[in-house]
């Protein structure tokens, strides 16, 4: 046999690598909930200034006398526009980096424990690409997953704050549509910065070579 | 140059040097082999003398620095990437020491990820995987996760999945380094028949002579050479007094 007809490895299909990579993803749920929390308190935090936006906008346009007051001891400045506010906007990417930097940070760990696992993959004939695609898969569903319920929990947490504040004008009041807008921002949010998270370690794992599978741990 | 065909893996000079730092670590200083298709090969030697380096070497894991591997006729150090992954995948079975199974995958997905990476279907894979763990005795640990089965089962399930893609050689680096004196016999053992029933080639790195008895070849390294070659009937002479020395 010469070597020009020694063939490439050919790729796996996506469908494939998420089923191989579905098995680690469930068996490491506990470990994937550590990963996943920073992304549940960012977005959680995400959703509830914007939801909480969306309620106040919607109270202030409803121009009620009453509801002026409690807006105004709630330290609502009701004449102001609908410009955001710079400082809540600061806060929000502040916390969004924070948890892109605690993404990164947890799936690099993850790789430094895996390098092993990583070599056998790679002695069993896995391409630099699965070993990427796997880190992707991981880290999108950890994303998704953890943003759902940051949406979840920023959504329940603003609703109830404002109906301590607003009581019953809240449901005659509720912006069902601009709150839906802001779920999908916070759902895109969460979901793209888990998967940009995901780039830098999945770069580092596809780098670890066979012979890592020979590595000795202490 | 056409090998013989009765010639699996030449090694041709192989040498390798590791840089630590400033100091290079001279691992293997020429090794010049041939290896028969189908004979089971041990390379014995004290530690640090460069059996698992040179094992990384002939595996296509690792590059030499100088000197050549050809597995098949086909030289290793002309191969890319992507075709070294593939002779990875059809062409070698790894064993390790320490298993290295896939912690969070079960006995049946373990095995069956050769065949995935080789472009079968997962669930054509792990009917397969399922077929060749009956094969060396796990028929009836399939679902069981790596750490709910003894450490010669692990063993087991491992030289599972080197076989699965019916390879033409086995390479284990001391595959009972982790394993007590009879379940690394039972582990040799296994290997021994695989290699009778499936006509495949067995190289194994290990410092314990106890594990010999199956081989049809042994070669001593000593210090990144090759010391010594016996086949078989010339070694168990030998190995009652080398060096002078006794072995228990
Ligand atoms: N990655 C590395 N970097 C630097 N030096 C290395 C590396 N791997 C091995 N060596 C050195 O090369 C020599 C041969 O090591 P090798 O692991 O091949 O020995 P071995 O015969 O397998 O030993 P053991 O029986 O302990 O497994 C040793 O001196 C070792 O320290
Ligand atoms: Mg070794």
């Amino acid at each position: 046999m010469s070597n020009a007809v020694i063939p490439e490895q050919r790729q796996v299909s996506w469908a494939v690598s998420f089923q191989v990579s579905w098995a680690g993803i469930r068996r490491r749920f506990f470990r994937s909930l550590i990963t996943m929390s920073g992304v549940v308190l960012a977005i959680a935090f995400l959703t509830y200034m914007q939801v909480m936006n969306d309620v106040v906008r919607a109270l202030v346009r409803a121009d009620d006398a009453v509801l002026n007051v409690l807006l105004q001891q709630a330290g609502v400045d009701i004449y102001a526009g609908d410009a955001p506010d710079r400082m809540m906007v600061l806060l929000i990417v502040l916390s969004l980096l924070a948890c892109l930097v605690g993404i990164i940070n947890s799936m690099l760990m993850s790789v430094t424990e895996r390098i092993k696992e990583i070599g056998t993959l790679k002695c069993l004939g896995a391409l630099d690409g699965f070993i990427v695609r796997s880190y992707f898969i991981e880290s999108s569903v950890q994303g998704v997953a953890g943003t759902v319920l940051g949406c979840v929990i920023g959504l329940a947490v603003a609703i109830g704050v404002a109906t301590t504040n607003y009581h019953g004008y809240i449901a005659a009041n509720l912006p069902v549509f601009s709150i839906l807008r802001s779920l999908t921002t916070s759902l895109t949010t969460g979901t793209l910065l888990s998967v940009m998270a995901a780039i830098l370690p999945a770069y580092i794992a596809a780098r670890k070579q066979p012979v890592d599978a020979m590595r000795v741990e202490e | 140059m056409k090998p013989a065909d009765d010639i699996i893996i030449t090694t041709r000079d192989v040498t390798k040097v590791y840089q630590l730092g400033a100091e290079q670590v001279h691992a293997l200083r020429g090794i010049s082999l041939e290896v028969r298709r189908g004979e089971y090969l041990s390379i014995l030697g004290p530690s640090g003398s460069g059996k698992s380096t040179f094992f990384n070497m002939v595996g296509g894991l690792d590059r030499p620095s100088a000197g050549s591997v050809s597995v098949d006729g086909c030289n290793l150090q002309e191969l890319n990437q992507k075709q070294l992954a593939w002779i990875r995948c059809h062409k070698m079975g790894y064993i390790f020491q320490s298993f290295n199974l896939i912690q969070t995958m079960t006995a049946v997905e373990n095995v069956a990820l050769p065949r995935i990476f080789a472009g079968e279907s997962p669930a054509k894979a792990r009917a397969a995987a399922a077929e060749i763990l009956d094969l060396v005795g796990l028929g009836h640990r399939l679902t069981h996760l790596p750490a709910q089965v003894s450490g010669g089962q692990q063993q087991r399930i491992a030289i599972a999945r080197a076989l699965v893609n019916r390879p033409g050689i086995i390479l284990a680096d001391e595959p009972t380094g982790n394993l007590d004196l009879h379940t690394g016999e039972e582990i040799i053992q296994l290997l021994a028949d695989m290699k009778k029933q499936l006509g495949i080639t067995v190289i194994t790195a290990t410092h314990d002579m106890k594990m010999l008895s199956a081989s049809d070849t042994v070669v001593w390294i000593k210090d990144g050479r090759a010391d010594r070659v016996a086949r078989k009937g010339e070694f168990e002479v030998a190995i009652g007094t080398i060096d002078g020395k006794t072995l228990a």
